[in-house]
């Protein structure tokens, strides 16, 4: 502030002209980006809509060299793997997160708010790694879940990956939620226990539904996870125990095939349904935040 | 040549004499890149990744300005990648199709054999299985370990990715291109159907013969072991050649590159991997 004084009004003004292009530009780069991708991977899906292919891409058997190409097992992985590991890690991160926001001491709360940041902080493939060795076998010799790469297996590492996902954006808009509506309910007798379950619950409900989509989104984005532990057999989750393939894992594999088959094809097919699974997401994230103003009891900074 | 001056230097002389000539041709080989400064990448088969891996230590050894780089990827990243111009060299465990030398004007150096060799865990007591067996095995007409000689537990099938060269001449030479269980898991490289068959007793996948160690176990298809020397005399069946590619010509850096791999020297690595050159 000390150094802004230095220039007259009009010099900074020049300034925050350049800034404000530079930002624009910046900005423009990104949109452009995201549009590209999304107009390339539409012209690379159009040769499946215009030879009449699309039927083939979008059936039930993924067998590639007996001339059957159809993903929707790979979309059923891919839902089944997501929303299973969010299932897993919704319920510890949001306990958690009233944890470290109101129910245990300060220096608790610091420790679990440390742990979580470190947590966002180990790369996936450690997680991975890790699990091929220790969970793989525990899975395959304890629940004799045939080859231990199974949809659980995947759904159990995923949740741990989300989970960090999930708590950081929940805390955050717990922090969020006005003071004032707490110390009200401590005036009138409210445990804290009690202040978490008729009033921060009620308040952050939004905030739930926002750290659950974005968890979703992260788990069903992910390749790694799936790829090294879901086993990438190309059917049907009948059950916990049988190995999956998800889109991503499905991408990731097929993606090296001689660029001139259906097989080919149908990873941007693929690409495309995800693409536009995540721009779902985000548009409801958006929408529900929104919507009803009414029920806002954050302190918007 | 140095005086000797002493009996004990007749044990050397005699050492020495017997790998000069060896020597000679390393010597050779290496010479071509005096001089030479520059970058050489590499992608594609994972099969091909230990020689690959050897040669270029050996050649960056020798001569610190040639820098040499190699990935893995799989055959199908290797005809994309050298096809776009984003490698020098792309190795593949398969022939290139005509649409593939076609599109990019790709030229292709076979250096090696290689057999790909069905594997089981090492506590497997099953040793032999029959072309037919494993038919039925990856077609999930047999399921438990006890129908083949085993014992009474499932069998659990890895395969490998559409875009892998061991799994396509696994496919066409053993399975006769018949059909691979869905359930199958599949495992994205030679190296990760070790990990997984190392690590599952009642796990049955195949991988490139080079990659076979004490971790797993190559059973013998009927009688037949699936060695190197069975696959060069033409008993052993399931052989696939390992090729390097460029696109075009290569340039005097990545020829040398592969004169060298095709030299005797680089049949030394070749063999020392477990496969077998072709020179």
């Amino acid at each position: 502030m000390q150094a802004g004084r230095k220039y007259s009004f009009r010099s900074r003004q020049v300034v925050e002209k350049w800034v404000e292009g530079a930002l624009l530009v910046a900005t423009v780069i990104s949109a452009v980006a995201i549009v590209s991708i999304l107009l390339l991977l539409v012209c690379f899906c159009l040769p499946l809509f215009t030879s009449g292919e699309l039927g083939e891409v979008f059936s039930l058997q993924w067998r590639p060299f007996g001339g059957r190409y159809g993903i929707l097992p790979m979309c059923a992985g891919s839902l089944a793997l997501s929303l299973l590991a969010l299932a897993l890690a919704f319920p510890p991160a949001i306990g958690i997160c009233f944890l470290a926001h109101s129910l245990a001491p300060p220096a608790v709360a610091r420790f679990l708010v440390t742990l979580i940041h470190f947590m966002t902080g180990i790369p996936t493939v450690i997680y991975g790694f890790v699990s091929v060795f220790l969970l793989v076998p525990r899975m395959r010799d304890w629940l004799e879940a045939g080859t231990g790469f199974t949809l659980l297996t995947a759904a159990l590492t995923l949740s741990i990956l989300i989970l960090p996902t999930i708590a950081l954006v929940f805390h955050a808009r717990l922090e969020r939620i006005d003071p004032n509506l707490r110390l009200a309910s401590g005036a009138m007798g409210f445990a804290p226990i009690e202040q978490v379950r008729h009033v921060l619950i009620p308040a952050a409900s939004q905030g739930l539904l926002t750290a659950a989509i974005l968890g979703f989104g992260r788990a069903i984005g992910d390749t790694l996870i799936s790829l090294m532990l879901a086993g990438n057999a190309p059917q049907f989750p009948a059950s916990l125990f049988t190995s999956v393939r998800s889109l991503t894992a499905h991408i990731a594999l097929v993606l090296a095939t001689d660029s001139a088959s259906m097989a080919y094809q149908s990873v941007f097919a693929s690409g495309l349904i995800l693409f536009l699974l995540i721009g779902v997401i985000n548009l409801f994230i958006r929408r529900f935040d929104r919507i009803s103003k009414r029920d806002v009891y954050e302190k918007h900074l | 040549m140095k005086q000797v001056n002493g009996p004990w230097f007749v044990p050397v002389l005699l050492v020495m004499s017997i790998l000069l000539p060896l020597n000679q041709g390393y010597c050779g080989a290496l010479e071509n890149f005096k001089g030479m400064e520059g970058t050489i990448s590499i992608a594609g088969g994972t099969a091909h990744i230990p020689v690959m891996n050897d040669a270029a230590k050996n050649i960056m050894t020798f001569n610190p300005a040639v820098r040499i780089t190699v990935e893995g990827g799989g055959s199908g990243i290797g005809v994309q990648k050298v096809g776009e111009g984003l490698v020098d060299i792309g190795n593949t465990g398969r022939a290139l199709s005509p649409v593939e030398i076609e599109k990019y004007g790709l030229k292709s150096y076979p250096f090696a054999l290689d057999g790909v060799a069905t594997v089981v865990h090492p506590r497997n007591p099953v040793a032999d299985l029959s072309p037919e067996e494993i038919r039925d095995i990856f077609a999930e007409k047999i399921t438990n370990w006890k129908e083949v000689g085993g014992k009474d537990a499932a069998i659990h099938l890895f395969s490998r990715d559409e875009a892998s060269g061991t799994r396509e001449v696994f496919w066409k030479k053993l399975l006769d291109k018949g059909p691979v269980a869905t359930s199958a898991n599949i495992v994205p490289s030679n190296g990760a159907m070790k990990v997984a068959v190392a690590q599952d007793p009642e796990a049955i996948g195949y991988v490139s013969i080079g990659h076979v160690d004490e971790s797993v176990k190559a059973v013998s298809l009927a009688g037949v072991a699936a060695s190197q020397e069975n696959a060069l005399n033409g008993s052993y069946p399931v052989v696939r050649k390992l090729y390097m590619n460029t696109r075009g010509d290569p340039s005097r850096l990545v020829q040398a590159f592969i004169d060298y791999i095709l030299s005797p020297d680089g049949a030394e690595i070749i063999k020392r991997h477990g496969y077998f050159s072709l020179q």
